[in-house]
Protein backbone atom coordinates (compact mmCIF):
# COMPACT_ATOMS: atom_id res chain seq x y z
CA UNK A 1 0.00 0.00 0.00
CA UNK A 2 1.45 3.44 -0.91
CA UNK A 3 2.11 6.02 1.43
CA UNK A 4 -0.51 8.66 2.04
CA UNK A 5 -1.94 11.41 0.79
CA UNK A 6 -0.55 13.66 -2.47
CA UNK A 7 0.82 17.01 -2.48
CA UNK A 8 -1.72 18.34 -3.41
CA UNK A 9 -4.36 16.97 -0.98
CA UNK A 10 -7.47 19.18 -2.32
CA UNK A 11 -6.55 17.86 -5.83
CA UNK A 12 -9.43 15.38 -6.27
CA UNK A 13 -8.11 11.41 -6.61
CA UNK A 14 -11.08 10.43 -8.20
CA UNK A 15 -13.79 12.10 -10.17
CA UNK A 16 -17.05 11.51 -11.37
CA UNK A 17 -18.96 13.59 -13.97
CA UNK A 18 -22.45 13.29 -14.63
CA UNK A 19 -22.43 9.84 -15.16
CA UNK A 20 -25.39 7.63 -16.09
CA UNK A 21 -25.90 4.05 -16.36
CA UNK A 22 -28.39 1.33 -17.01
CA UNK A 23 -29.68 -2.10 -16.91
CA UNK A 24 -30.79 -2.55 -20.38
CA UNK A 25 -34.28 -0.28 -20.39
CA UNK A 26 -33.77 0.91 -16.50
CA UNK A 27 -32.09 3.65 -15.97
CA UNK A 28 -30.30 2.97 -12.42
CA UNK A 29 -28.31 6.23 -12.44
CA UNK A 30 -29.02 9.73 -13.85
CA UNK A 31 -26.82 12.57 -13.07
CA UNK A 32 -24.18 11.74 -10.74
CA UNK A 33 -21.24 13.82 -9.92
CA UNK A 34 -19.04 13.40 -7.10
CA UNK A 35 -15.35 13.72 -6.13
CA UNK A 36 -12.97 11.78 -3.44
CA UNK A 37 -9.29 13.58 -2.49
CA UNK A 38 -6.67 11.39 -1.52
CA UNK A 39 -6.70 10.35 1.90
CA UNK A 40 -10.22 10.86 2.12
CA UNK A 41 -13.01 8.32 3.67
CA UNK A 42 -16.07 8.75 1.65
CA UNK A 43 -19.57 6.94 2.53
CA UNK A 44 -22.35 6.55 0.06
CA UNK A 45 -25.36 6.39 1.48
CA UNK A 46 -28.53 5.67 -0.01
CA UNK A 47 -31.97 3.11 0.19
CA UNK A 48 -32.07 -0.17 -1.81
CA UNK A 49 -32.58 0.78 -5.22
CA UNK A 50 -30.66 4.20 -5.07
CA UNK A 51 -27.93 3.60 -7.26
CA UNK A 52 -24.99 2.55 -4.32
CA UNK A 53 -23.89 -0.47 -6.30
CA UNK A 54 -24.89 0.60 -10.03
CA UNK A 55 -22.30 3.53 -9.36
CA UNK A 56 -19.93 1.14 -8.26
CA UNK A 57 -19.69 -0.95 -10.64
CA UNK A 58 -18.81 2.02 -13.25
CA UNK A 59 -16.05 2.84 -11.14
CA UNK A 60 -14.79 -0.37 -10.97
CA UNK A 61 -14.75 -1.36 -14.40
CA UNK A 62 -18.12 -4.35 -14.45
CA UNK A 63 -20.56 -2.01 -16.44
CA UNK A 64 -19.75 0.99 -18.67
CA UNK A 65 -21.20 4.09 -18.13
CA UNK A 66 -24.06 5.10 -21.10
CA UNK A 67 -22.81 9.11 -20.55
CA UNK A 68 -20.73 10.98 -17.96
CA UNK A 69 -17.17 10.53 -17.41
CA UNK A 70 -15.30 9.02 -14.16
CA UNK A 71 -11.99 10.45 -13.75
CA UNK A 72 -8.83 8.83 -11.79
CA UNK A 73 -5.59 10.72 -11.19
CA UNK A 74 -6.22 12.54 -13.94
CA UNK A 75 -7.28 9.78 -16.59
CA UNK A 76 -10.94 8.64 -17.84
CA UNK A 77 -11.06 5.20 -16.46
CA UNK A 78 -14.63 5.05 -18.83
CA UNK A 79 -13.69 1.62 -21.17
CA UNK A 80 -10.76 0.23 -19.06
CA UNK A 81 -11.02 -3.16 -18.58
CA UNK A 82 -12.00 -4.11 -14.86
CA UNK A 83 -8.95 -6.06 -14.53
CA UNK A 84 -6.21 -3.18 -15.39
CA UNK A 85 -8.55 -0.72 -13.27
CA UNK A 86 -7.29 -3.09 -10.19
CA UNK A 87 -3.87 -2.63 -11.37
CA UNK A 88 -3.81 1.47 -11.66
CA UNK A 89 -5.24 1.05 -7.76
CA UNK A 90 -8.49 0.64 -7.00
CA UNK A 91 -9.30 -2.15 -5.67
CA UNK A 92 -13.23 -3.21 -4.93
CA UNK A 93 -14.21 -5.69 -2.17
CA UNK A 94 -17.81 -6.69 -4.03
CA UNK A 95 -21.04 -7.12 -1.97
CA UNK A 96 -21.21 -10.40 -0.66
CA UNK A 97 -17.69 -10.99 -0.44
CA UNK A 98 -17.01 -13.35 -3.19
CA UNK A 99 -14.86 -15.29 -2.52
CA UNK A 100 -13.36 -18.09 -4.08
CA UNK A 101 -14.92 -21.76 -2.88
CA UNK A 102 -12.10 -23.87 -4.23
CA UNK A 103 -9.25 -21.51 -2.42
CA UNK A 104 -7.35 -21.49 0.79
CA UNK A 105 -6.74 -18.04 2.36
CA UNK A 106 -3.01 -18.24 1.32
CA UNK A 107 -4.37 -18.62 -2.34
CA UNK A 108 -7.14 -16.23 -1.93
CA UNK A 109 -4.51 -13.45 -0.96
CA UNK A 110 -1.90 -14.67 -3.03
CA UNK A 111 -4.21 -13.88 -6.21
CA UNK A 112 -4.95 -10.50 -4.71
CA UNK A 113 -1.56 -9.05 -5.48
CA UNK A 114 -1.86 -10.62 -9.28
CA UNK A 115 -1.35 -7.53 -11.24
CA UNK A 116 2.30 -6.86 -12.23
CA UNK A 117 2.36 -3.80 -9.69
CA UNK A 118 0.97 -5.50 -7.03
CA UNK A 119 2.85 -8.69 -7.34
CA UNK A 120 6.09 -6.83 -7.10
CA UNK A 121 4.81 -5.19 -3.25
CA UNK A 122 3.23 -8.39 -2.62
CA UNK A 123 6.06 -9.40 0.35
CA UNK A 124 4.78 -6.43 1.97
CA UNK A 125 1.32 -6.13 1.45
CA UNK A 126 1.35 -9.27 2.97
CA UNK A 127 2.91 -8.05 5.57
CA UNK A 128 0.79 -5.52 6.14
CA UNK A 129 -2.39 -7.90 5.90
CA UNK A 130 -1.40 -10.23 8.35
CA UNK A 131 -0.74 -7.29 10.78
CA UNK A 132 -3.92 -5.87 10.45
CA UNK A 133 -5.90 -9.65 10.43
CA UNK A 134 -3.17 -12.01 12.10
CA UNK A 135 -6.15 -14.73 12.00
CA UNK A 136 -5.66 -14.57 8.22
CA UNK A 137 -2.05 -16.20 9.25
CA UNK A 138 -3.41 -18.44 11.70
CA UNK A 139 -5.39 -20.03 9.16
CA UNK A 140 -4.15 -19.35 6.16
CA UNK A 141 -3.79 -23.41 4.82
CA UNK A 142 -7.88 -23.66 5.00
CA UNK A 143 -10.70 -23.55 2.52
CA UNK A 144 -12.52 -20.31 3.02
CA UNK A 145 -15.71 -22.23 3.40
CA UNK A 146 -14.53 -23.31 6.73
CA UNK A 147 -13.96 -19.70 8.31
CA UNK A 148 -16.71 -18.03 10.16
CA UNK A 149 -18.37 -14.81 7.99
CA UNK A 150 -16.55 -11.97 9.82
CA UNK A 151 -13.16 -13.89 8.79
CA UNK A 152 -14.21 -14.63 5.41
CA UNK A 153 -14.80 -10.57 4.75
CA UNK A 154 -11.14 -10.45 6.81
CA UNK A 155 -9.85 -12.62 3.79
CA UNK A 156 -12.06 -10.38 0.97
CA UNK A 157 -10.64 -7.02 2.77
CA UNK A 158 -7.57 -8.94 2.74
CA UNK A 159 -7.53 -10.08 -1.15
CA UNK A 160 -8.14 -6.11 -2.03
CA UNK A 161 -5.55 -4.68 -0.04
CA UNK A 162 -2.89 -7.41 -1.60
CA UNK A 163 -3.61 -5.87 -4.89
CA UNK A 164 -1.61 -2.48 -3.12
CA UNK A 165 -4.22 -0.26 -3.38
CA UNK A 166 -4.58 3.36 -3.39
CA UNK A 167 -8.40 3.65 -3.30
CA UNK A 168 -10.34 0.53 -1.26
CA UNK A 169 -13.95 0.45 -2.48
CA UNK A 170 -16.28 -1.90 -0.24
CA UNK A 171 -19.81 -2.47 -1.31
CA UNK A 172 -22.07 -3.39 2.64
CA UNK A 173 -18.73 -4.80 4.22
CA UNK A 174 -20.88 -5.60 6.98
CA UNK A 175 -23.90 -7.08 5.63
CA UNK A 176 -25.10 -10.32 7.33
CA UNK A 177 -22.20 -9.87 10.42
CA UNK A 178 -22.97 -9.73 13.79
CA UNK A 179 -22.60 -6.12 15.40
CA UNK A 180 -19.47 -6.58 17.40
CA UNK A 181 -18.09 -8.06 13.71
CA UNK A 182 -19.05 -5.02 12.56
CA UNK A 183 -17.73 -2.45 15.06
CA UNK A 184 -14.36 -4.83 14.61
CA UNK A 185 -14.47 -4.77 10.62
CA UNK A 186 -15.72 -0.49 10.45
CA UNK A 187 -12.95 -0.15 13.17
CA UNK A 188 -9.91 -1.69 10.79
CA UNK A 189 -11.09 0.87 7.81
CA UNK A 190 -10.15 3.51 9.93
CA UNK A 191 -6.52 1.76 10.58
CA UNK A 192 -6.39 1.06 6.71
CA UNK A 193 -6.92 4.73 5.77
CA UNK A 194 -4.32 5.57 8.10
CA UNK A 195 -1.97 3.57 6.80
CA UNK A 196 -2.57 6.01 3.59
CA UNK A 197 -5.43 4.36 1.71
CA UNK A 198 -8.21 6.24 0.57
CA UNK A 199 -11.76 4.63 1.09
CA UNK A 200 -15.38 4.98 -0.78
CA UNK A 201 -17.40 2.57 1.59
CA UNK A 202 -21.30 1.70 0.73
CA UNK A 203 -22.71 1.06 4.26
CA UNK A 204 -26.40 0.03 5.03
CA UNK A 205 -25.07 1.04 8.89
CA UNK A 206 -25.69 4.60 8.17
CA UNK A 207 -24.79 5.64 11.84
CA UNK A 208 -21.37 3.90 11.89
CA UNK A 209 -20.81 4.95 8.21
CA UNK A 210 -21.00 8.94 8.88
CA UNK A 211 -19.19 8.26 12.54
CA UNK A 212 -16.46 7.07 10.25
CA UNK A 213 -16.43 9.01 7.36
CA UNK A 214 -15.03 12.54 6.51
CA UNK A 215 -17.93 13.13 3.96
CA UNK A 216 -20.56 11.36 2.43
CA UNK A 217 -23.29 11.30 -0.03
CA UNK A 218 -26.41 10.34 -0.47
CA UNK A 219 -27.88 8.74 -3.50
CA UNK A 220 -31.72 8.84 -4.47
CA UNK A 221 -33.18 7.07 -7.34
CA UNK A 222 -29.77 7.38 -9.19
CA UNK A 223 -28.96 10.91 -8.65
CA UNK A 224 -27.13 12.71 -5.35
CA UNK A 225 -29.96 14.23 -3.24
CA UNK A 226 -26.71 15.61 -0.52
CA UNK A 227 -23.61 15.88 0.57
CA UNK A 228 -21.73 16.68 3.48
CA UNK A 229 -19.08 15.76 6.30
CA UNK A 230 -20.50 13.21 7.97
CA UNK A 231 -20.76 14.80 11.32
CA UNK A 232 -23.11 17.26 9.85
CA UNK A 233 -25.18 14.62 7.97
CA UNK A 234 -25.46 12.88 11.04
CA UNK A 235 -26.94 16.17 12.84
CA UNK A 236 -29.08 17.08 9.81
CA UNK A 237 -32.47 16.37 10.90
CA UNK A 238 -33.86 15.71 7.46
CA UNK A 239 -30.78 13.13 6.93
CA UNK A 240 -31.88 11.30 10.42
CA UNK A 241 -36.00 11.04 9.59
CA UNK A 242 -34.88 9.75 6.04
CA UNK A 243 -32.11 6.80 7.28
CA UNK A 244 -32.09 6.69 10.83
CA UNK A 245 -36.27 6.52 11.46
CA UNK A 246 -38.79 8.82 13.14
CA UNK A 247 -37.43 8.10 16.30
CA UNK A 248 -33.98 9.21 15.84
CA UNK A 249 -35.40 12.38 14.21
CA UNK A 250 -37.09 13.34 17.34
CA UNK A 251 -34.66 12.60 19.32
CA UNK B 1 -17.10 -66.67 -19.14
CA UNK B 2 -15.73 -65.34 -14.88
CA UNK B 3 -12.73 -66.74 -15.71
CA UNK B 4 -12.07 -63.82 -18.66
CA UNK B 5 -13.12 -61.27 -15.95
CA UNK B 6 -9.47 -60.10 -14.54
CA UNK B 7 -7.97 -60.04 -17.43
CA UNK B 8 -10.62 -57.55 -19.08
CA UNK B 9 -10.33 -55.61 -15.77
CA UNK B 10 -6.66 -54.82 -16.80
CA UNK B 11 -7.93 -53.90 -20.25
CA UNK B 12 -10.86 -51.66 -18.48
CA UNK B 13 -8.26 -50.04 -16.14
CA UNK B 14 -6.23 -49.45 -19.39
CA UNK B 15 -8.57 -47.72 -21.67
CA UNK B 16 -10.21 -46.17 -18.41
CA UNK B 17 -6.89 -43.68 -18.10
CA UNK B 18 -7.38 -42.93 -21.16
CA UNK B 19 -11.20 -41.95 -20.61
CA UNK B 20 -10.03 -40.10 -17.59
CA UNK B 21 -7.53 -38.18 -19.70
CA UNK B 22 -9.90 -37.63 -22.69
CA UNK B 23 -12.42 -36.02 -20.01
CA UNK B 24 -9.73 -33.68 -18.20
CA UNK B 25 -9.80 -31.74 -21.08
CA UNK B 26 -13.51 -31.69 -21.70
CA UNK B 27 -14.24 -30.65 -18.14
CA UNK B 28 -11.63 -27.58 -17.30
CA UNK B 29 -13.25 -26.43 -20.52
CA UNK B 30 -16.65 -26.90 -19.18
CA UNK B 31 -16.02 -25.67 -15.48
CA UNK B 32 -13.83 -22.72 -16.29
CA UNK B 33 -15.74 -21.17 -19.27
CA UNK B 34 -19.19 -23.11 -18.95
CA UNK B 35 -18.99 -24.02 -22.85
CA UNK B 36 -19.58 -27.67 -23.50
CA UNK B 37 -17.13 -28.28 -26.53
CA UNK B 38 -19.46 -31.16 -27.95
CA UNK B 39 -16.26 -31.47 -30.49
CA UNK B 40 -14.27 -32.40 -27.91
CA UNK B 41 -13.98 -36.09 -29.59
CA UNK B 42 -13.36 -34.64 -32.79
CA UNK B 43 -10.35 -32.79 -31.22
CA UNK B 44 -9.01 -36.20 -29.97
CA UNK B 45 -9.11 -37.67 -33.73
CA UNK B 46 -6.87 -34.51 -34.79
CA UNK B 47 -4.70 -35.41 -32.38
CA UNK B 48 -4.33 -39.18 -33.10
CA UNK B 49 -4.26 -38.34 -36.96
CA UNK B 50 -1.01 -35.87 -36.45
CA UNK B 51 0.85 -38.68 -34.25
CA UNK B 52 -0.24 -40.96 -37.00
CA UNK B 53 0.92 -38.57 -39.92
CA UNK B 54 4.57 -37.87 -37.92
CA UNK B 55 4.65 -41.90 -37.94
CA UNK B 56 3.45 -42.65 -41.19
CA UNK B 57 5.36 -39.62 -42.65
CA UNK B 58 8.26 -39.24 -40.79
CA UNK B 59 9.03 -42.03 -38.64
CA UNK B 60 8.30 -40.39 -35.83
CA UNK B 61 7.46 -42.49 -32.58
CA UNK B 62 4.22 -42.05 -31.40
CA UNK B 63 5.22 -41.48 -27.66
CA UNK B 64 7.77 -38.83 -28.61
CA UNK B 65 5.12 -37.18 -31.23
CA UNK B 66 3.45 -35.65 -28.10
CA UNK B 67 6.20 -33.23 -27.70
CA UNK B 68 5.00 -31.57 -31.09
CA UNK B 69 1.40 -32.72 -30.67
CA UNK B 70 0.84 -30.78 -27.41
CA UNK B 71 1.93 -27.65 -28.37
CA UNK B 72 0.26 -27.42 -32.02
CA UNK B 73 -2.92 -28.33 -30.27
CA UNK B 74 -2.52 -25.86 -27.51
CA UNK B 75 -2.22 -23.37 -30.82
CA UNK B 76 -5.09 -24.55 -32.24
CA UNK B 77 -7.01 -24.32 -28.79
CA UNK B 78 -5.94 -20.99 -29.12
CA UNK B 79 -7.25 -20.06 -32.33
CA UNK B 80 -10.07 -22.36 -32.01
CA UNK B 81 -11.50 -19.86 -28.89
CA UNK B 82 -10.99 -16.67 -31.09
CA UNK B 83 -12.41 -17.99 -33.78
CA UNK B 84 -15.11 -19.48 -32.26
CA UNK B 85 -15.91 -20.00 -28.91
CA UNK B 86 -14.57 -16.99 -27.31
CA UNK B 87 -17.83 -15.15 -29.01
CA UNK B 88 -19.88 -17.17 -26.97
CA UNK B 89 -18.28 -16.54 -23.42
CA UNK B 90 -19.37 -12.65 -24.09
CA UNK B 91 -22.83 -14.25 -23.30
CA UNK B 92 -24.29 -14.92 -19.80
CA UNK B 93 -23.84 -17.51 -18.36
CA UNK B 94 -26.80 -19.65 -18.73
CA UNK B 95 -26.95 -19.18 -22.30
CA UNK B 96 -23.28 -19.57 -23.59
CA UNK B 97 -23.99 -23.62 -23.01
CA UNK B 98 -26.97 -23.96 -25.84
CA UNK B 99 -25.01 -21.45 -28.05
CA UNK B 100 -21.71 -23.36 -27.40
CA UNK B 101 -23.45 -26.61 -28.79
CA UNK B 102 -24.14 -25.18 -31.71
CA UNK B 103 -20.75 -23.99 -32.55
CA UNK B 104 -19.52 -27.25 -31.43
CA UNK B 105 -21.79 -29.52 -33.64
CA UNK B 106 -20.60 -27.33 -36.60
CA UNK B 107 -16.96 -27.62 -35.57
CA UNK B 108 -17.44 -31.22 -35.35
CA UNK B 109 -18.81 -32.09 -38.75
CA UNK B 110 -16.51 -29.42 -40.32
CA UNK B 111 -13.15 -31.90 -38.49
CA UNK B 112 -15.20 -35.09 -39.78
CA UNK B 113 -15.36 -34.09 -42.91
CA UNK B 114 -11.79 -32.60 -43.23
CA UNK B 115 -10.51 -35.99 -41.53
CA UNK B 116 -12.37 -38.15 -44.20
CA UNK B 117 -10.79 -35.58 -47.42
CA UNK B 118 -7.36 -35.87 -45.41
CA UNK B 119 -7.14 -38.87 -44.66
CA UNK B 120 -9.88 -41.19 -45.85
CA UNK B 121 -12.67 -42.67 -43.69
CA UNK B 122 -10.46 -45.82 -42.94
CA UNK B 123 -9.72 -47.34 -39.22
CA UNK B 124 -5.94 -46.28 -38.92
CA UNK B 125 -3.67 -47.96 -36.24
CA UNK B 126 -0.04 -47.01 -35.37
CA UNK B 127 1.92 -50.34 -35.22
CA UNK B 128 5.65 -49.62 -34.12
CA UNK B 129 7.97 -52.38 -33.66
CA UNK B 130 6.87 -53.06 -30.10
CA UNK B 131 3.58 -52.68 -31.32
CA UNK B 132 2.87 -55.98 -29.96
CA UNK B 133 5.04 -56.92 -26.95
CA UNK B 134 3.68 -57.92 -23.28
CA UNK B 135 4.50 -58.45 -20.49
CA UNK B 136 3.00 -61.27 -17.95
CA UNK B 137 2.25 -60.34 -14.29
CA UNK B 138 0.77 -63.30 -12.34
CA UNK B 139 -0.94 -65.07 -15.42
CA UNK B 140 -2.68 -62.08 -16.90
CA UNK B 141 -1.13 -60.60 -20.55
CA UNK B 142 -0.56 -57.12 -20.36
CA UNK B 143 0.02 -54.98 -23.33
CA UNK B 144 3.16 -53.07 -23.42
CA UNK B 145 1.92 -50.44 -25.52
CA UNK B 146 -1.30 -49.72 -23.86
CA UNK B 147 0.59 -49.81 -20.00
CA UNK B 148 2.89 -46.85 -21.37
CA UNK B 149 -0.55 -45.14 -21.87
CA UNK B 150 -1.58 -45.32 -18.95
CA UNK B 151 1.66 -44.41 -17.12
CA UNK B 152 1.87 -41.32 -19.79
CA UNK B 153 -1.89 -40.19 -19.08
CA UNK B 154 -1.56 -40.29 -15.74
CA UNK B 155 1.72 -37.51 -15.76
CA UNK B 156 -0.10 -35.80 -18.20
CA UNK B 157 -2.82 -35.44 -15.07
CA UNK B 158 -0.13 -34.67 -12.65
CA UNK B 159 1.04 -31.93 -14.56
CA UNK B 160 -1.95 -30.43 -15.38
CA UNK B 161 -2.96 -30.76 -11.53
CA UNK B 162 0.35 -28.79 -11.16
CA UNK B 163 -0.31 -26.23 -13.38
CA UNK B 164 -3.76 -25.53 -12.09
CA UNK B 165 -2.24 -25.52 -7.87
CA UNK B 166 1.15 -24.05 -8.35
CA UNK B 167 1.29 -21.35 -12.00
CA UNK B 168 -0.39 -18.18 -11.35
CA UNK B 169 -2.12 -18.27 -14.51
CA UNK B 170 -3.39 -21.70 -13.23
CA UNK B 171 -4.73 -20.34 -10.15
CA UNK B 172 -6.33 -17.15 -12.28
CA UNK B 173 -8.13 -20.52 -14.44
CA UNK B 174 -9.57 -21.90 -11.05
CA UNK B 175 -10.43 -18.13 -10.09
CA UNK B 176 -12.58 -17.96 -13.16
CA UNK B 177 -13.99 -21.20 -12.56
CA UNK B 178 -15.41 -20.20 -9.58
CA UNK B 179 -16.78 -16.73 -10.46
CA UNK B 180 -14.78 -14.84 -13.05
CA UNK B 181 -16.41 -11.24 -12.01
CA UNK B 182 -14.41 -11.54 -8.87
CA UNK B 183 -11.57 -12.94 -10.42
CA UNK B 184 -11.68 -9.51 -12.64
CA UNK B 185 -12.05 -7.58 -9.30
CA UNK B 186 -9.37 -9.67 -8.50
CA UNK B 187 -7.75 -7.99 -11.19
CA UNK B 188 -7.05 -11.10 -13.21
CA UNK B 189 -7.64 -10.90 -17.02
CA UNK B 190 -10.33 -12.97 -17.44
CA UNK B 191 -10.42 -13.64 -21.09
CA UNK B 192 -7.06 -14.47 -21.08
CA UNK B 193 -7.52 -17.08 -18.34
CA UNK B 194 -10.17 -18.37 -20.75
CA UNK B 195 -8.01 -18.57 -23.82
CA UNK B 196 -5.51 -20.57 -21.92
CA UNK B 197 -8.17 -23.01 -20.45
CA UNK B 198 -9.09 -24.07 -23.72
CA UNK B 199 -5.92 -24.02 -25.15
CA UNK B 200 -4.69 -26.56 -22.10
CA UNK B 201 -8.33 -28.61 -22.69
CA UNK B 202 -7.35 -28.73 -26.49
CA UNK B 203 -3.95 -29.58 -25.66
CA UNK B 204 -5.27 -32.41 -23.28
CA UNK B 205 -7.50 -33.60 -26.21
CA UNK B 206 -4.48 -34.12 -28.64
CA UNK B 207 -2.40 -35.57 -26.07
CA UNK B 208 -5.25 -38.24 -25.30
CA UNK B 209 -5.44 -38.47 -29.67
CA UNK B 210 -2.13 -39.37 -29.87
CA UNK B 211 -2.47 -42.43 -27.21
CA UNK B 212 -5.68 -43.66 -28.87
CA UNK B 213 -3.72 -43.94 -31.73
CA UNK B 214 -0.89 -46.11 -30.21
CA UNK B 215 -3.30 -48.70 -28.39
CA UNK B 216 -6.37 -48.57 -29.91
CA UNK B 217 -7.41 -46.97 -33.10
CA UNK B 218 -8.69 -43.72 -35.12
CA UNK B 219 -10.95 -43.16 -38.14
CA UNK B 220 -12.79 -39.94 -39.06
CA UNK B 221 -15.98 -40.92 -37.21
CA UNK B 222 -14.66 -41.66 -33.35
CA UNK B 223 -15.31 -37.86 -32.20
CA UNK B 224 -18.53 -38.69 -30.68
CA UNK B 225 -18.09 -41.52 -29.00
CA UNK B 226 -15.18 -40.23 -26.97
CA UNK B 227 -17.21 -36.85 -26.47
CA UNK B 228 -19.44 -39.18 -25.28
CA UNK B 229 -17.28 -41.20 -23.01
CA UNK B 230 -16.05 -37.87 -21.75
CA UNK B 231 -19.57 -36.51 -20.54
CA UNK B 232 -20.06 -40.24 -19.01
CA UNK B 233 -16.82 -39.55 -16.71
CA UNK B 234 -17.55 -35.57 -16.35
CA UNK B 235 -21.17 -36.65 -15.02
CA UNK B 236 -19.66 -39.60 -13.06
CA UNK B 237 -16.28 -37.79 -11.12
CA UNK B 238 -18.01 -34.17 -11.17
CA UNK B 239 -16.47 -30.73 -12.02
CA UNK B 240 -13.38 -29.21 -9.96
CA UNK B 241 -11.32 -32.12 -9.12
CA UNK B 242 -8.38 -33.25 -11.49
CA UNK B 243 -7.66 -36.32 -10.53
CA UNK B 244 -10.94 -36.97 -9.40
CA UNK B 245 -11.77 -37.00 -13.08
CA UNK B 246 -9.20 -39.28 -13.84
CA UNK B 247 -10.49 -41.80 -11.35
CA UNK B 248 -13.74 -41.53 -13.07
CA UNK B 249 -12.36 -42.69 -16.36
CA UNK B 250 -10.72 -45.49 -14.57
CA UNK B 251 -14.07 -46.40 -13.29
CA UNK B 252 -15.65 -45.96 -16.44
CA UNK B 253 -12.66 -48.60 -18.28
CA UNK B 254 -14.14 -51.18 -15.30
CA UNK B 255 -17.51 -51.12 -15.57
CA UNK B 256 -17.25 -51.19 -18.94
CA UNK B 257 -14.86 -54.27 -19.23
CA UNK B 258 -17.29 -56.19 -16.52
CA UNK B 259 -20.74 -55.44 -18.36
CA UNK B 260 -18.74 -56.66 -21.45
CA UNK B 261 -17.79 -59.82 -19.85
CA UNK B 262 -21.01 -60.66 -18.00
CA UNK B 263 -23.45 -59.63 -19.95
CA UNK B 264 -21.81 -59.92 -23.34
CA UNK B 265 -20.06 -57.40 -25.66
CA UNK B 266 -22.51 -55.36 -27.16
CA UNK B 267 -23.59 -54.04 -23.30
CA UNK B 268 -20.11 -52.77 -22.80
CA UNK B 269 -21.56 -49.19 -24.38
CA UNK B 270 -24.90 -49.34 -22.65
CA UNK B 271 -23.16 -49.84 -18.89
CA UNK B 272 -21.72 -45.80 -19.30
CA UNK B 273 -25.10 -44.72 -20.22
CA UNK B 274 -26.74 -46.57 -17.13
CA UNK B 275 -24.07 -44.91 -14.90
CA UNK B 276 -25.08 -41.58 -16.27
CA UNK B 277 -28.32 -41.99 -15.07
CA UNK B 278 -27.95 -43.27 -12.10
CA UNK B 279 -25.42 -40.83 -10.90
CA UNK B 280 -27.63 -38.13 -12.37
CA UNK B 281 -30.63 -39.25 -10.27
CA UNK B 282 -28.56 -39.96 -7.31
CA UNK B 283 -25.69 -37.64 -6.80
CA UNK B 284 -25.49 -34.95 -9.34
CA UNK B 285 -22.97 -33.02 -8.19
CA UNK B 286 -20.76 -36.61 -9.20
CA UNK B 287 -18.72 -38.81 -7.12
CA UNK B 288 -15.54 -36.94 -6.61
CA UNK B 289 -16.78 -33.44 -6.40
CA UNK B 290 -15.64 -31.15 -3.49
Amino acid sequence: MPESAAAHPRAALLDVEGVAASYGPFLALSDVTLSLHAGEIVALLGSNGAGKSTLIRCISGLLRPRAGDIRWDGASLVGVPAHAIVERGIALVPEGRRLFPSMTVEEHLDLGAFAPRARAERARSLDEVHAIFPVLHERRKELVSSLSGGQQQMVAIGRALMAAPRLLILDEPSLGLAPRVVESILGVLGDINRRGVSILLVEQNVHAALGLAHRAYILESGRVAGEGTGRALLDDPHVRRAYLGPLAARS
Amino acid sequence: MIALLPQQLVLGLLIGGLYGLAAAGLSLVFGVLKVLNVAHGELIMLGGYGAFWLFALAGVDPFASLVLVIPATLALGAVLYWALFGWVVRYHEETRIKNSLLIGFGLALALHALAVRLWTADERSITTAYAGSVIEIAGLTVPLVRLASLVVAFALIGALHLLLTRWRWGRAIRAAADDWEAALLTGIDVRRAYVLAFALGTSLAGAAGVLVSVGYSISPSIGLEWTLKALIVIVLAGLGSTFGTFAGGLVLGVAEAVSATVFGGPYREVVGLVIFFVVLVARPQGLFAR
